[in-house]
């Protein structure tokens, strides 16, 4: 093999596993250690940066980092990052003294965002700080989006996200709320002339389940996120006893326990699949099981039952599970039927995204599933002047994701008004530091925290399914948080190995607590993966490889499960071996320290 | 010195050996020695042959006298029984244990200091008494705990890191345990593990005297560019006689070499030494060739390392003395003393 080459910033990046698999690439280690050190505004300001709602994503995001987690494949269970985010928020000071300056003397140039959600938000927040002025459209009363309209306040209270879009409207952004935008071309051509118009209205429309009764009995069947809407915007505050949700996906979820709390005393949550197939994120299928709502799998819905237009029950076909020789599933009937009497159904089966107000005929090229075109880079259509994010430009993802594209989507957008090329993207930040403040001293933690991942309080069940908005889960206080935080290995600090300070003492060798380090002769990739002292078989996992050596062999570190506890730098005389903070920034439209 | 305890989260394949027990297992304390110091991986080499023998810990004991290398017994095998004694007094510990109990595994480590200086009479009767031993020296031909000085191994002209010449011929400890009688002579180096966990597991094999002299850089005082035990010297000088492999009894032997490629040497236990790379005409279980053979390599100003000498079916301590089966410490009051009427038999025999 090569040496590896370090100097591409995505070497290091891949190793913080939990910043690269964050959309936002949250630079998780580092707020974590503002954490332990209690610096809760600190810790607050590197998430608001980069992820713009720490607060709402500290309670409500997919976490696509807590898989990722180096601690998951040593200790089973990672770090809860996302706790540890709410952490920070919960027990932040003012912020208000670290949010950018807005120029009084605005550059000109007018941006008008379609839907008050994450996404328009995001964008809002990147361009603001540069004299940007910025409009925001919503049909409703409010700004917040989706995250208003189907996240349950007990698990996203009211405060909190109003506080953390209030952040971005008190910028000056020009909300324009009950506004429904019903004419793409009528923007475009709009007596205020829009520089660019960003599309972020997320994936509105709920799927429907054409099967016998749907119609007769319409009045106690419910279209999921159109129910968990007029719940929070309180056109709603009751429902039947017994309630059927169809559906093993986070909104089935947050239905099925909204249910619960309007009345609902016989919730049942019925999948067509099975269970280890449900798309809920795994804690919000234990959340709702705990709120005494069984899940039943392997049931294909057949036919609402109803008397006299009043629905009586669901029928439904039993499945199971084959594979064929292709290793493609289907879902066969066995011949059993099932009855779920019932007084409402909610139907959370999908969303679709829906563009009904976009004329076809405006410069947008609409693709597959009547979705318009739109660069993953760049997050512009075919129209110059309009981009796409969120849920609306690929269909349903989450915020983080969202937050993601609108920080793309304005750096494009900055670029467009600028005339420059929207694909010459700006490069990352990163900073590569040594950590070494003495003999054996870092300026990190290095000493590994054994604990077992902290168990977050709970409110009381009786008195959280007595009030909707009572938030269920307390999160960290402290001392827990601290302790969590302690658990994380400090990803980020690299292990960052120099070929001419060796000696080749096995110092190194010896002392690895997890066998991550091998001085062989030098193969090809796959040959020398499986001769190290510990097979590196995850082969998602990168192997750093020295150039050779004065013994002609090479150094070859497996960074899978390296707990970056430096002893490999302590124990080694050279110093051939260095613990350095990687810290990476992504390119955002705005500059901030 | 590291202030952190060594994490206990462990590779997730690393797997457990025929007691149930992960290489891990065989740790000690966090090694207070320099960073990059020979005798760490002289420990790391001791742990993982005593891991993968599957050596039971409680069977085993470490015995050291002082210096660097009589401090490492604390970084290995922390379930294991332990003597640190006086200052090259270890012969005489490992003598008198190994007498009252026969059946633990004894691992003496010392240093060229504890060897070849003060503790060398000791050394010599441990040798001559064949002791079931495996004797480690940690030869690093300085003495690193007081800064720096020549040791005894240093050889002639060599110059010091603080510029002093040797004008004394070394003291070749190999050389000294082949014409003592010891019937398990090795030499490794430290930054060599292929090569010395193999000596290792061959030396805990062996029943008698083993003595394996490991050259083992001092990174702080003998690492510099005219030592002649340091890193770079002893990977160009190192004459490698052979590279072992251990084979322990039960396991089938089943690779196999052609023939003049290797030479098995099936040792006391069973465990099978199988040595590959042999030099030419190289007879490892002849004396007298071995040590003309060392003597005419290091006149050349090579360092042999591999499995110098062994004699497989030698005699120890106990076999030429006769001692019961029963070890000493296990006999009881009536064995121990048989009564006044046996010692009066005793006694009219000298009359």
């Amino acid at each position: 093999m090569k040496p590896t080459d370090t100097a591409n910033p995505d070497y290091y990046h891949r190793v913080v596993d939990c910043q690269w698999a964050c959309p936002a690439h949250t630079p998780v280690p580092e707020y974590i250690r503002l954490i332990a050190a209690r610096r809760y505004t600190d810790a607050y300001m590197v998430n608001w940066w980069s992820n713009v709602f720490p607060g709402i994503l500290g309670r409500t995001c997919d976490r696509p980092c807590e898989p990722a987690c180096r601690r998951d494949r040593i200790d089973h269970k990672p770090v809860a990052i996302c706790r540890l985010k709410r952490v920070a928020a919960d027990h932040r000071g003012d912020i208000t003294p670290f949010l950018p300056a807005i120029p009084k003397e605005k550059n000109g140039r007018r941006i008008a965002c379609v839907g008050a959600g994450p996404a328009s938000l995001a964008v809002a927040r990147d361009l603001m700080p540069l004299g940007y002025e910025v409009v925001i459209y919503d049909e409703a009363d409010r700004a917040g989006g989706m995250m208003l309209s189907q996240i349950p306040a007990f698990r996203l209270p009211y405060e909190v996200l109003e506080d953390e879009v209030n952040y971005i409207l008190d910028m000056g952004v020009e909300l324009r709320t009950n506004h429904y935008v019903g004419s793409l071309a009528a923007l475009l051509d709009h007596e205020e002339s829009y520089d660019a118009i960003f599309i972020g209205t997320g994936a509105p429309r709920g799927r429907e389940l054409d099967i016998p009764g749907r119609r007769e009995a319409a009045g106690h069947i419910h279209i999921g996120i159109d129910w968990l809407s007029s719940v929070a915007f309180e056109h709603t505050d009751r429902i039947g006893r017994r309630v059927v949700v169809l559906g093993g996906g986070n909104t089935a979820m947050d239905c099925c326990r909204t249910a619960r709390r309007l009345g609902g005393e016989r919730v049942d949550v019925v999948v067509r699949s099975g269970f280890d197939e449900m798309k809920a994120s795994e804690w919000e299928i234990e959340e709702a099981m705990a709120e005494d709502i069984p899940i039943h799998n392997f049931l294909v819905p057949k036919e609402f039952l109803h008397e006299g237009g009043r629905l009586t029950g669901v029928r439904f076909d039993h499945v199971r599970r084959e594979v064929d020789e292709n290793g493609r599933r289907r879902l066969v009937p066995t011949g059993e039927e099932r009855i779920f009497e019932c007084d409402d159904v909610l139907v959370a089966i999908g969303q679709e995204n829906a563009f009904p107000w976009i004329e076809r005929d405006v410069g947008i090229e609409f693709g597959k599933w009547d979705m318009p075109v739109v660069d993953p880079v760049t997050f512009r259509t075919s129209h110059p002047r309009v981009f796409i994010g969120g849920d609306a430009a690929f269909g349903p993802e989450n915020i983080i994701w969202a937050v993601a594209h609108a920080h793309q989507a304005a750096v494009s957008i900055d670029k467009h008004c600028r005339g420059e090329d929207l694909h010459d993207r700006p490069p990352d930040n990163v900073t590569l530091v040594s950590q070494k403040m003495g003999i054996h001293e870092w300026s990190y933690d290095n000493d590994i925290d054994h604990a077992r991942r902290y168990l977050v309080p709970h409110a009381d069940k009786a008195a959280a399914l007595a009030e909707r908005r009572m938030e269920v889960e307390l999160g960290f206080d402290e001392d827990l948080g601290y302790k969590e935080a302690m658990r994380c290995l400090n990803c980020d600090v690299q292990t960052v190995f120099t070929e001419n300070l060796c000696i080749e003492c096995d110092a190194c060798v010896d002392v690895c607590p997890t066998d991550c380090i091998t001085f062989t002769g030098n193969g090809d990739e796959a040959a020398l993966r499986l001769r190290l002292t510990a097979p590196a078989r995850n082969e998602e996992q990168a192997i750093l490889v020295s150039d050779l050596l004065k013994t002609e062999r090479v150094m070859v570190k497996d960074e899978d499960v390296c707990l970056h506890c430096g002893l490999c730098a302590e124990r080694c005389p050279t110093s051939a071996w260095d613990m350095q903070k990687f810290l990476l920034v992504t390119a955002k439209a705005c500059e901030h320290d | 010195m590291t202030h952190i305890a060594k994490p206990r989260f462990q590779h997730p394949l690393l797997g457990a050996n025929d007691l149930g027990l992960s290489r891990r297992d065989y740790e000690g304390s966090m090694s207070t020695l320099c960073a990059g110091c020979g005798h760490d991986s002289i420990s790391a080499a001791i742990i993982q042959a005593c891991a993968e023998m599957s050596m039971p810990p409680h069977m085993m004991a470490k015995l050291s006298g002082i210096g660097c290398s009589s401090k490492t017994p604390n970084y290995f095998l922390s379930k294991s029984h332990g003597f640190n004694s006086v200052h090259g007094r270890m012969p005489s510990i490992a003598t008198g244990s190994n007498l009252a109990n026969h059946e633990l595994y004894y691992v003496g480590v010392s240093g060229d200091g504890d060897t070849a200086s003060i503790g060398l009479g000791q050394f010599a009767h441990a040798v001559r008494r064949q002791v079931n031993m495996l004797y480690v020296v940690e030869n690093n031909g300085t003495y690193g705990l007081t800064k720096g000085q020549l040791s005894a191994t240093a050889d002639v002209g060599m110059r010091s890191k603080t510029g002093e010449i040797n004008p004394h011929d070394s003291i070749d400890l190999v050389s000294l345990a082949l014409q003592l009688g010891a019937s398990f002579v090795a030499r490794g180096f430290s930054g060599d593990k292929d090569q010395l966990v193999p000596l290792i597991k061959g030396g805990f094999s062996h029943r008698g005297f083993a003595l394996l002299d490991i050259i083992s850089p001092c990174v702080t005082f003998n690492n510099h560019a005219e030592s002649t035990k340091s890193f770079d010297y002893v990977r160009e000088h190192n004459a490698v006689m052979n590279r072992p492999d251990f084979v322990p009894r039960r396991e089938e032997i089943t690779v196999s070499y052609e023939a003049g490629e290797s030479r098995d040497v099936t040792l006391h236990d069973g465990g099978v030494v199988r040595l590959h790379k042999l030099a030419e005409d190289y007879d490892p279980t002849d004396r007298v060739a071995a040590l003309h053979h060392v003597q005419e390599l290091q006149t050349r100003g090579e360092i042999p390392t591999g499995l110098i000498f062994v004699d497989a079916d030698a005699p120890d301590l106990h076999e030429r003395m006769g001692t019961p089966e029963a070890p000493l410490n296990r006999l009881g009051e009536a064995e121990l003393c048989p009564g006044s009427a046996k010692l009066d038999a005793i006694n009219a025999r000298l009359r």
